[in-house]
């Protein structure tokens, strides 16, 4: 496809080429035809065989939805009325600066007299094994999008991988087209770069209903298949069939051509203000120009830069400064938006709307009273009002109570008071949607006597459930009561306006699975939680979903997490486990080549009746703990919200007063309940007499032996409040002993909340609840100790002998070490 | 022959997520590298203002650590100390590059010093 200028032998124009036919090529000569229709003889080189059009309009039509026609910007009878000359199908290969001229692939030579580049960019080919196989591409232009459809038509499974905007966008353009649809993500959440844990979460269950598989956290080893493709293999030797693999892991500037002919190029090809690169007679715009150190992905910048191009080039200077960019997520119904920087940091505030019922998040980020940054979820409205809040940098203070309900509402009566707006509201306004509670029905129900927000939930149960209109129903506590307002339940921390017990009731009852989950589900107000809620959370979850949840290890505090106890100077301590206290020659072998191979300046018996290893690196725990599992001992989770010790005394078997065998129960139920994680740490202990050598009567659970059976106390406390026990009852056997045991840690793992101990909890709750339920009731009590046994099979797994065998080996290790000296050498 | 003004430390997907690694500096304090959830990373002293604690060690939530010894919130942007607590750790600056991550040479040497 060529068309030839009328006249380029008598035309004495200066002639302007552009290499590249794209979005940006064309945009830049239709802003230049606008300024000066006359002023150049045109020549666009086109890789691409065919006419300028819309490449964001490709994934509409891989998905059906348009045709190619649809989406062509310039025809050929625009080229033909500007008198301007498109090559198109034959590359540019080569540009001589010094002769100015450019040659093509087909061994045309053009002279130019301006030289406009704007190749785009080149999609990222992962350098994995099979990644040139027949059956394996990118997602980039019209050719890309027919070899699509062509593997679709032929049906069978597909494997995008990267799920960023472009991966999904190719996912659900491939899964409408009838293909079974895998998107493998290296990273944690889709769409990292635009989108927060939080929004991704969203995503990726929105995905998932609609059929996808959603692999994500999942890294790609290699492409399979002998004369094409067949699969895609994962670092962790899951095997994904499929007969089409869409790489869409990133793009990358297209600067060869640029860096070739010698022009400055950094990440992109470097650029002025007026699109000019560091030859004064070639200008570049488009993906293939970093300016300003920034380089672009999306169009609307390029808009800007080719406004600021064609200014130069009738020489009007403006000048170009660089753009702030949106994303929105062209999947039809899912409506996903951001913009700006959503990273947070110093200075910068959250607002976060969360409304579960109808799936939306809506998360916008204010610094010094300016928008930063916006990402939405479901409702994407007022995408477009925040960006332009967010671009002219406009002062939001005055809004900032109702800026997260959007425009109409912020813009409409006393914007910039939301209790008038409040109060401005009809009383047959609904203020819980969950509910359909209306602002007549609160206000009557305080009127009746709710002063507090918990009683305002339990009479009308306005903002029982999501608790997403807490802040209306406080408004109107505020508005009808003055001072009178009575706190609510204290909630579990700032992120939230739930308390812990509402918190896992409905993680139980909604039947969640996951932080980002439950964030959404109770309308958390920070986008990831804080270090009070997560760690809580974490554990709540764990213990709902025995063997189903996958612990999140950033969400525990770092002894949990390094499994050894921290020190003041950084250093960790390592406790082995000694069943009941009781020891022997091979594992205090063990225990004293450990102190002297990693020169532990430290060894020191507990007084959980085990030593404790001191001063050990964070480098050396995974070759301590392997050198111990090696002498049969495991973790003693000494660093844990978990079992401790079940400290012993020696018992019927050598104490003249011994009744029972304190030593043998105390070695059974720690073998027990080991490795089980609690809301705090939980010790045991067993003496063989009423002369209590084992202080059982500051334990969490206590036994003391005595001639007619075993004596259960449970609740007691050392440290800075002493707690004695209380007497939970008296049972016959060692059995019962091991069973009501085992009950009662259920009972408590499941009620108790994050961070209270026994002793707290039961004062609490009362020990006659506790009695209710494991004395009074066996079958709670068999049920509640088949419940622990459940979660127990998951549990009882050494976390050392897993990371000595090599699990998160490398985040134990530095990730690099710097030597001045010897660098400086 | 003069040193470069970056050092490469390896690649980004190192540090986990919501996570940190460290550079151990000889003769000095560590550095912490930390990812946050939406995938910034940031470059600190392994050192809390407040009395020392590995930083690296601590919960990372928003752009924020909680250091694992007395929970101060540190902002992992400025190094400063965030809500009552005062108190700043020194930052080191980073940036990413094809997926490399660079810490600057000048700083960490600062931190040997
Ligand atoms: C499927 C898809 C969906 C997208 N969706 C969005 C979206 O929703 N929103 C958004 O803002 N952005 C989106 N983008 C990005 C957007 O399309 C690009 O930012 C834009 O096209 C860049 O314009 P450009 O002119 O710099 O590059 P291109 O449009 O790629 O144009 C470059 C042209 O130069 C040609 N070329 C390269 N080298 C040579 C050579 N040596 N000789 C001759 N010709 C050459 C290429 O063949 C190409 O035709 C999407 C991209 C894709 C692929
Ligand atoms: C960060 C804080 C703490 C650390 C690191 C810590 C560490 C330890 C360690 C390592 C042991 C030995 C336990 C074992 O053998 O498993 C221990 C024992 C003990 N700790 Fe703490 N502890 C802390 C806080 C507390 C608090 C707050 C209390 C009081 C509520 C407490 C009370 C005890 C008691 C009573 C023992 C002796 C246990 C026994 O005899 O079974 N500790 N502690
Ligand atoms: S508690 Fe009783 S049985 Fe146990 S050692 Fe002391 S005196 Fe002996
Ligand atoms: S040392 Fe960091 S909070 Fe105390």
């Amino acid at each position: 496809m060529e068309h030839r200028p009328l006249k380029p032998e008598t035309d004495t124009r200066e002639h302007l080429v552009v290499i590249g036919n794209g979005m940006a090529g064309c945009r830049a000569v239709e802003e230049l035809l606008a300024r000066d229709p006359a002023r150049y003889r045109i020549t666009i080189f086109g890789a691409e065989p065919r006419v300028n059009y819309n490449r964001i309009m490709l994934s509409p039509v891989l998905a059906g939805e348009k045709c190619f026609d649809d989406i062509v910007i310039n025809d050929a009878g625009w080229y033909a009325d500007n008198g301007i000359a498109l090559v198109a199908g034959d590359p540019v290969v080569a540009i001589d600066r010094a002769a100015k001229t450019v040659a093509t692939r087909g061994g045309a030579v053009e002279a130019y007299d301006r030289l406009l580049i704007a190749t785009g960019s080149d999609p990222f080919i992962i350098p994995v094994p099979g990644k040139d196989l027949p059956g394996v591409i990118a997602f980039r232009d019209m050719d890309d999008v027919s070899a699509m459809l062509a593997a679709a038509d032929a049906g069978g499974d597909a494997v995008v991988i990267g799920g960023g905007l472009l991966g999904l966008e190719a996912a659900h353009g491939l899964s409408l087209r009838g293909m079974k649809v895998t998107v493998v993500h290296l990273m944690p959440t889709l769409m990292e770069r635009q989108l927060d844990e939080a929004a991704g979460w969203l995503l990726k269950q929105a995905l998932e209903a609609r059929g996808q598989t959603i692999l994500t956290g999942a890294d790609t080893a290699g492409i399979v298949g002998d004369s094409k493709v067949e699969g895609v293999k994962l670092k962790d030797g899951t095997l994904i069939p499929a007969s089409l693999v869409v790489m869409a892991v990133g793009i990358r500037p297209s600067v060869a051509l640029a860096r070739d002919a010698g022009l400055a190029v950094g990440r992109g090809i470097q650029v002025d203000d007026h699109m000019v690169t560091s030859d004064p007679e070639i200008l570049a715009v488009g993906e293939c120009v970093e300016h300003d150190g920034q380089v672009y992905g999306l169009v609307a910048p390029l808009w800007d830069m080719c406004r600021s191009l064609a200014d130069g080039l009738v020489e009007q200077h403006t000048g170009y400064r660089g753009s702030v960019t949106s994303t929105k997520l062209k999947v039809s119904g899912i409506d996903v938006f951001s913009a700006g920087d959503f990273s947070g940091g110093d200075g910068c505030e959250d607002i976060v709307l969360r409304d579960a019922s109808r799936g939306i998040y809506k998360r916008v980020i204010v610094r010094n009273d300016r928008i930063v940054g916006a990402v939405l979820y479901g409702d994407t409205a007022d995408g477009s009002w925040y960006f332009d809040l967010l671009k002219k940098q406009e002062d939001v203070s005055g809004l900032r109570d109702l800026l997260i309900f959007g425009q109409a509402f912020a813009a409409g009566g006393g914007a910039a008071d939301p209790k008038a707006a409040v109060a401005a509201l009809s009383d047959d306004a609904e203020i819980c949607g969950c509910n359909g509670v209306t602002k007549g029905q609160v206000v009557s129900c305080i009127a009746k006597g709710a002063r507090s927000l918990d009683t305002v939930r339990g009479t009308c149960k306005a903002s029982a459930s999501c608790g997403s209109c807490t802040g209306l129903v406080e408004t109107l506590l505020a508005l009808t009561l003055g001072d009178d307002v009575q706190s609510g339940p204290k909630t579990m921390c700032k992120c939230t306006s739930f308390g812990h017990d509402d918190v896992r009731r409905e993680i139980v009852a909604q039947a969640m699975h996951s932080i980002p989950e439950v964030m959404q589900k109770l309308h958390w107000t920070t986008p990831d939680g804080c270090s009070s809620c997560r760690p809580a959370l974490n554990y709540y979850l764990l213990c709902a979903l025995p063997g189903d949840y996958v612990d999140d290890q950033q969400s525990r505090f770092v002894n949990e997490r390094m499994h050894a106890n921290i020190q003041k100077d950084g250093t960790y301590s390592v406790v082995p486990r000694m069943w009941g206290g009781l020891t022997n020659p091979t594992e205090l072998r063990a225990i004293a080549d450990v102190v002297e191979k990693y020169n532990a300046p430290m060894v020191k018996v507990t007084g959980g009746q085990r030593l404790d290893i001191f001063g050990i690196r964070k480098e050396d725990l995974p070759a301590v703990w392997a050198d111990l599992n090696a002498a049969g001992m495991v973790s003693g989770h000494a660093y844990g919200k978990s079992l401790r010790t079940v400290k012993t005394c020696v018992g019927s078997e050598w104490c003249r007063f011994g009744t029972q065998d304190s030593t043998g129960l105390g070695v059974r139920l720690e073998r027990m309940s080991w490795g089980s994680w609690m809301p705090h740490k939980f010790k045991i202990a067993v003496s063989g007499c009423p002369r209590n050598c084992a202080e059982a009567t500051i334990k969490d659970f206590g036994i003391v032996c005595v001639d007619s059976g075993y004596e259960l106390h449970v609740g007691g406390n050392g440290g800075i409040h002493v707690r004695v026990t209380d007497l939970l009852c008296k049972v016959a056997s060692e059995q019962e002993a091991m069973e009501y045991c085992a009950a009662f840690i259920q009972l408590y793992r499941e009620e108790a909340r994050y961070l209270e101990r026994t002793a707290p909890w039961i004062e609490r709750v009362g020990l006659a609840h506790i009695m209710a339920r494991i004395v009074d009731d066996p079958a709670d009590r068999e049920a509640l100790r088949a419940r622990f046994l459940t979660s127990q099979s998951f549990s009882q797994d050494d976390p050392w002998a897993q990371r000595a065998e090599g699990a998160e080996a490398a985040h134990h290790a530095p990730m690099a070490r710097f030597t001045p000296q010897e660098e400086l050498a | 022959m003069s040193a470069p003004d970056w050092l490469d430390i390896g690649w980004v997907d190192q540090i986990p997520v919501r996570g940190s690694r460290t550079v151990q500096v000889a003769g000095g304090d560590d550095i912490a590298l930390f990812r946050t959830a939406e995938g910034k990373v940031f470059a600190l002293l392994d050192r809390c203002p407040h009395k020392h604690g590995r930083l690296s060690q601590g919960i990372v939530h928003g752009g924020a650590v909680a250091c694992p010894l007395h929970n101060w919130r540190i902002s992992l942007s400025t190094g400063e100390a965030l809500g009552e607590d005062k108190g700043c750790t020194p930052t080191v600056p980073v940036k990413i590059d094809g997926g490399r991550v660079l810490i600057c040479r000048a700083s960490t040497l600062k931190a040997a010093a």
